[in-house]
């Protein structure tokens, strides 16, 4: 009878194992890179064009209304927190521009702000769907009302957009969404590109965007490294960049051109196909369990009849 | 089946490592208190570049883990059918209890916006993509699960009962805080002829119960793994792998056994109670092989993605990753010596350094093998780690006192009362 049940455990290990053994296997098989939106609203960052005046960063806060600097970052001279001088994104800044000095002859502005990517890992780990991709702007945005705070969207997001409020009782998360609730429904376009002065933020569609980018680099192939940021990063990014600098120097990490979220999907989508597998568990389970205590009822009677005449 | 194979542990309750225990939980408990107040970041080390530390770390990812041995145990018994490991049972139940519940406290002292977690109720906000509602749900469904694997032990307490405590302690207040001594000792009577009705009852379902216990673990194990799979910038390639979720699920496994071990062992010692050393050299001859299934997946995942010059490098992750292997390889090396197996003292030790090897597996995947980006630093505070202190604390509090009030430790048959000790 052991070596019975032994077997048909086995046998069963082995089917819950196949699926998960087979998993990777599937994930890794084939990824066909799946067709990039150009439909989707965006923006182009021509860092050569940035004279690094910060009014994208101002307007921003002024338009989404995010409160001032935290502590740290204010000047002692300036207790309305009417100085904001934010050293990185965090829960009250939502982009940033910065300096990135190699040489005196070789520096650069560079923004952060939210990618807005194509296939967002932030959205495809949200337990709630706190984080959504609006299907025709392609926006990635963030619901406060449904988020429980679990700071997922941070550990899987690529390029550490997503902020957590740290230092408040009720924090919640902090993220760029394109103005969609503020200018970009109010004028059309975002704050940041609507305030900036020299058009190094362009906004528009994917397609305009790229279309923009490509005719900068062959015109003036000298001024640019000759790179799209974005346009196949991690499946491809709304957010663009041109620059004259090396990405990875300013902070834009080298990127594979698969999504995350394409693989860790395929994993758990092989995993819980219309929910089969665990119930296919679970009765299996409750089958052999249900005849095992049958036949251990039957030898229980004569155990506790012998251990009874002991006692 | 029977529910005669356990026994109260007649001991003293107040023990001087009570008092130790209760401190510590009210230090962890005012702590959290603090965060509550002012913020996580008042407390905690955490950042936008490392926003999971030690609490998801240890308390949710470890400490799930480790309190799989009723998970471990209720396979051997129900599925492999080998009745004569029955009495570990409800320990192991009662501390995965422990371990799944206070991993719940923990996500909600962890997560920024708890009130909102009833949104994993509402279907409308359900997301099947994220591994993390998966397991989410399966906790939450595993530990109702692990309560109602447990009523028996206080069901049975509760037939028993003639309740004197509660006796002495209205006869000391009778009228006092408007107690009516005949009024409640009815209420109480009433509670003991439900107890009465309700159990054999549960008994005829309670081995579906048993089963979905043992499914939901499998499941949220393994997904507990996934949870990592959308870290492939982060998380070093000697650790994200497509085979997470399987190295999670047979780690929880082999931890479970060892765990079930040490905490016989542990308890036996701490309670003066003979070793169960018979059942547990069994379980022991299971893990070699379970440790052995999963080396071979690591050794060979590796191998397939050429990252096997990475785990030799001797670097800092290399480090971390050989600890781990060599742990969990000595561990099992050990054990496939029957001697060795019989050994309480062997056991003890083979058990511990296989729960430290698996537990070192899941740090690296959480947090050691985790890197965001340059510029990124993470050690816990002080403060945050007396709060899993705390946790831990409460715990092992709650586990003492309740075997001293339920029957849960295995009845001491006379011939093993002689074993040695």
């Amino acid at each position: 009878m052991s070596t019975k049940s032994r077997r048909e455990f086995l046998k069963l290990a082995g089917l819950a194992g196949a699926s998960l053994v087979a998993a990777p296997a599937v994930a890794l098989a084939g990824h066909p890179a799946a067709a990039s939106n150009d439909e989707e609203l965006g923006m182009l960052y021509d860092a050569t064009k940035c004279v690094g005046c910060k009014a994208c960063m101002s307007a921003c806060k002024r338009v989404n209304g995010d409160y001032g600097a935290l502590s740290y970052e204010q000047a002692k001279f300036d207790p309305d927190k009417l100085w904001d001088a934010p050293k990185d994104l965090s829960g009250s800044t939502r982009t940033l521009i910065k300096l990135v000095k190699e040489s005196p002859k070789e520096w650069s502005y560079v923004k952060y702000s939210c990618m807005h990517c194509q296939k967002p890992s932030c959205v495809s780990v949200c337990p709630v769907a706190a984080m959504t991709k609006d299907k025709q702007t392609g926006i990635v945005d963030y619901n406060k009302n449904t988020c429980i705070g679990c700071r997922y969207c941070q550990v899987a997001c690529a390029f550490n957009i997503p902020k957590f409020q740290w230092e408040k009782a009720i924090p919640q998360i902090v993220k760029c969404d394109l103005c969609k609730n503020t200018n970009l429904k109010q004028k059309g376009i975002s704050a940041c590109a609507e305030v900036c002065p020299t058009g190094a933020i362009m906004f528009g569609k994917r397609k305009e965007l790229l279309a923009e980018a490509k005719k900068r680099l062959s015109d003036q192939p000298k001024r640019y490294i000759n790179h799209i940021y974005g346009e196949h990063e991690l499946g491809g990014t709304n957010h663009l960049y041109l620059a004259g600098m090396q990405f990875k120097k300013l902070g834009l990490p080298e990127l594979k051109s698969e999504a995350p979220a394409e693989f860790s999907e395929k994993i758990q989508h092989t995993i819980y196909k219309g929910f089969i597998a665990p119930v296919a568990l679970y009765s299996t389970l409750c089958f052999i369990a249900v005849r095992n205590m049958k036949k251990s009822s039957g030898q229980d009677h004569d155990h506790t009849d012998h251990d009874g005449g002991k006692q | 089946m029977s529910h005669d194979d356990y026994q109260i542990h007649r001991a003293k309750i107040m023990t001087p490592a009570f008092w130790v225990l209760l401190v510590l939980t009210v230090i962890g408990f005012s702590l959290i208190a603090v965060r509550f107040i002012w913020g996580i970041g008042a407390v905690s080390n955490l950042s936008d570049g490392y926003p999971w530390g030690i609490w998801i770390t240890y308390d949710v990812a470890t400490g799930t883990a480790i309190a799989c041995g009723g998970y471990a145990v209720a396979i051997l018994v129900y599925i492999r059918n080998k009745m004569h490991y029955h009495p570990l049972i409800r320990s192991a139940v009662l501390t995965s209890l422990f371990g799944y519940g206070l991993a719940g406290f923990s996500v909600m002292v962890d997560v920024g916006r708890p009130w909102n977690a009833y949104n994993f109720f509402v279907p409308s906000q359900w997301q099947a993509n994220s591994a993390m509602f998966e397991v989410a749900l399966c906790v939450m469904a595993y530990t109702t699960v692990l309560f109602i694997e447990f009523l028996p032990a206080v069901l049975t307490r509760l037939q028993q009962t003639n309740w004197s405590r509660a006796r002495v302690f209205l006869d000391k207040y009778h009228g006092k805080f408007g107690l009516d001594t005949p009024v409640i000792l009815e209420k109480l009577e009433k509670l003991r002829l439900l107890a009465i009705k309700i159990q054999p009852k549960l008994d005829k379902v309670l081995i579906f119960i048993i089963v979905l216990g043992i499914t939901l673990p499998t499941m949220h194990q393994s997904s507990l793994g996934s949870l990592l799979l959308i870290a492939s910038t982060k998380l070093h390639p000697l650790w994200h792998t497509g085979f997470l979720p399987l190295l999670f699920l047979i780690n929880c496994m082999f931890i479970g056994y060892s765990i079930a071990i040490l905490e016989s062992i542990i308890s036996s010692y701490g309670f003066r109670r003979p070793f169960e050393t018979e059942q547990l050299s069994g379980l022991a001859s299971i893990t070699p092989y379970l440790t052995a299934i999963w080396l071979c997946v690591v050794i060979g995942d590796l191998i397939w993605r050429g990252q096997i010059g990475n785990a030799l490098k001797l670097d800092f992750y290399s480090g971390f990753f050989l600890l781990e292997f060599c742990l969990v390889a000595s561990g099992s090396l050990l054990l496939f010596s029957k001697k060795r197996r019989q050994s309480p003292r062997w056991l003890f030790i083979t058990a511990a350094l296989i729960v430290l090897g698996g537990a070192l597996y899941r740090f690296n995947v959480y947090l050691i093998g985790f890197n965001p980006g340059q510029g990124w630093r993470y050690f816990p505070s002080l403060a945050e780690v007396m709060i899993t202190v705390g946790i831990v604390s409460f715990e092992i509090l709650g586990y003492q006192v309740l075997v001293k009030l339920f029957p849960v430790l295995p009845r001491l048959h006379g011939h093993e009362v002689s074993a040695k000790v």
